[in-house]
């Protein structure tokens, strides 16, 4: 077990680095030069190579890199040519928003889409079946920031539930804020729910056919307490992989639905960047989703081999 | 259940799978439509008529017309080219790259294998998003970022498919038989592997359609896809956007093409799937049924 742990570890920093290497470089290529744009165009040359020095964009790309990355660690993403703010200040008071936010929806998917799958998979071929899987199927179908406006359509203008966007800082009203945040979770949430339900059902439909479910319903148990007992610990073996692989798109779906509900989140926050260049902001940003998606890989794969024993020993050989 | 399937048993596949149907008849709709605006649609796409716009449905404009006064099925008939375009690039991308990959993983073992399942797993880490706001970064905006973007995403998703599939007809004897005949392992990817594996790429394919449809939706609604004067399905809900809360039915038309358009793709790649795995067609047969 610790063998598999430090493996995968090892994995994980080696991405990341291989990760950051690529996102620096690739943004390095970026046109324009910081310092002349902070300067403005009236700046003369020897105020803008000054500028350049003291913000060390002189030294060779490789010594930035080391620089950039070291500071990373440090929790110094550097300065925003823009906002004249530490990047790693800015990204935090986004995440406030973002987190919770997916962690909401992760949460709100598995609370739904695994009880429909499991729900589904007893009525196996019969109309229950048919009908929870057709309504999967749509909801798989919507796009998720469309089904976002449906909703405030529907909660926010025709029954005044929930506000329809917009983002009140925890720290001043914390109702206002979880409030805020409901329907976005919603909408980022359904196509992962019956992502969820699919599998789950698929798995557990698989399960009730092995050799143990028999024994297990020899020994005496019901057909339910043999699939509850032994089914379902089974089945969520490709759950927990699809689980991982779900982070991923919900975080890149988060991005996309900040922007129906106007909601200040990490995606906002890039795309001001973009739009204004800041590439130490961008890069600081994009570093953050990447380590997000890697370290929940990380994380599955260990909660893989704690449900399957299997894997334990196969990763220490 | 049973009887059922014995019955239906003798007739030609598509029939036995009526989502196979249905999604392959739906698809091809759409795609004809696509297909169609390359040579005529009703209006210009570019042709801006404030007076006419906000129009309800009409004899004149089957689908009403946008808050430019442009007409809703011709931008539709356009959208959906760029929109499925965008994602037969994309899968292209993602098969041409990853099935090589996979193939090399699966038929190499040692430094090769560990490489390749090391690329994929590192991909993985690059949902299109990201990939998107990079290039974007870089390039500007653009239709051919998306195409890109979702590309690389798909890669990862077909080498595993790939080498998943490889792995498990490398061990069946014909492959044994191939390898005592002298051919050496690139023969044996490209001669026996590829050919039993191409049932399952074709299926990934069709559902990695369905999720390049999406995608591109998403990045051109967040402005990182299809640029003005060109159109997308995506394109079009950014632009319905902004006035969605005063004219909701405006985002109806390409929200709704978005969703016929995935189901479609899905119910041909699940029919296609049962249809070429024995097994699952006969755990699925009461559903299928």
């Amino acid at each position: 077990m610790v063998t598999l742990l430090l493996k995968r570890l090892l994995g994980l920093l080696l991405t990341l680095l291989v990760a950051s290497a690529l996102i620096f470089f690739v943004l390095d290529l970026l046109p324009g030069d910081p310092a002349r744009f902070i300067l403005g165009v009236n700046a003369t040359p020897e105020t803008v190579a000054a500028l350049r020095t003291q913000m060390g964009l002189d030294a060779p790309p490789l010594a930035r890199f080391l620089t950039w990355l070291f500071g990373m660690v440090r929790g110094d993403f550097g300065l925003s040519y823009t906002q004249r703010a530490p990047v790693a200040a800015l990204i935090a008071e986004r995440l406030w928003v973002s987190l919770p936010l997916t962690l909401f929806a992760m949460l709100l998917s598995v609370v739904v889409g695994l009880p429909i799958g499991i729900l589904a998979a007893r009525h196996q071929g019969r109309a229950t079946d048919t009908a929870l899987m057709t309504l999967a199927q749509l909801a798989i179908a919507i796009p998720n920031f469309w089904f976002g406006m449906l909703l405030v359509l529907l909660f926010a203008i025709t029954w005044k539930l929930l506000p329809p966007g917009g983002f009140i800082p925890w720290g001043e009203n914390f109702w206002a804020a979880a409030r805020a945040l409901v329907l976005p979770g919603i909408a980022l949430a359904l196509p992962q729910a019956a992502i969820l339900a699919r599998v789950m059902r698929t798995a557990l439909v698989d399960v009730q056919t092995m050799d143990f479910i028999r024994t297990a319903r020899a020994k005496g148990m019901t057909r339910g307490q043999a699939v509850w007992r032994h089914g379902v610990r089974n089945a969520l073996l490709p759950v927990l992989t699809i689980l991982g692989l779900q982070f991923a798109f919900l975080v890149a779906g988060a991005v996309i639905v900040e922007n129906v509900f106007y909601l200040p989140g990490l995606g906002r926050l890039i795309f001001t960047a973009i739009g204004e260049r800041d590439l130490v902001l961008v890069r600081g940003a994009v570093i953050v989703l990447v380590v997000g998606v890697t370290a929940t890989m990380f994380l599955v794969d260990i909660a893989y081999a704690l449900v399957d024993p299997r894997l334990r020993s196969r990763g220490a050989q | 259940m049973t009887t059922e399937t014995t019955a239906l048993s003798g007739r030609p596949s598509l029939l036995r799978h009526p989502g196979l149907l249905i999604g392959v008849l739906g698809t091809a709709a759409f795609a004809m439509l696509a297909l169609v605006s390359l040579f005529w649609v009703p209006y210009p796409i570019e042709r801006i008529a404030i007076a006419e716009r906000f129009l309800a449905p009409s004899a004149a404009h089957w689908l009403g017309t946008d808050s430019f006064g442009r007409d809703m099925l011709s931008l539709l008939m356009s959208g959906t080219l760029t929109s499925l375009f965008v994602a037969v690039i994309a899968v292209a991308i993602g098969a041409g790259i990853g099935v090589p990959l996979g193939l090399l993983a699966a038929s190499w073992a040692g430094p090769a294998e560990w490489l390749a399942l090391r690329l994929s797993d590192f991909l993985f880490a690059f949902p299109a998003v990201i990939t998107a706001i990079l290039l974007t970064a870089l390039f500007g905006p653009g239709a051919i970022n998306a195409m890109i973007a979702i590309g690389i995403f798909n890669i990862p998703v077909f080498a595993r498919v790939a080498r998943g599939g490889a792995l498990n007809i490398r061990v069946l004897d014909f492959i044994g038989a191939a390898r005592l005949a002298g051919l050496g392992p690139w023969s044996i990817a490209t001669r026996h592997l590829l050919p039993n594996i191409a049932g399952l790429v074709i299926v990934q394919a069709t559902i990695q359609l369905s999720l390049g449809i999406l995608a591109e939706a998403g990045l051109s609604y967040i402005g990182l896809g299809t640029q003005p004067p060109a159109t997308s399905l995506g394109l079009m809900l950014r632009d319905a956007q902004s006035l969605f809360l005063l004219q909701p039915s405006l985002t109806y038309v390409p929200g709704l093409a978005v969703v016929l358009i995935v189901i479609s793709l899905n119910l041909a790649g699940d029919g296609l799937r049962d249809a070429l795995d024995p097994r699952l067609r006969r755990v699925d047969a009461g559903r299928a049924a």
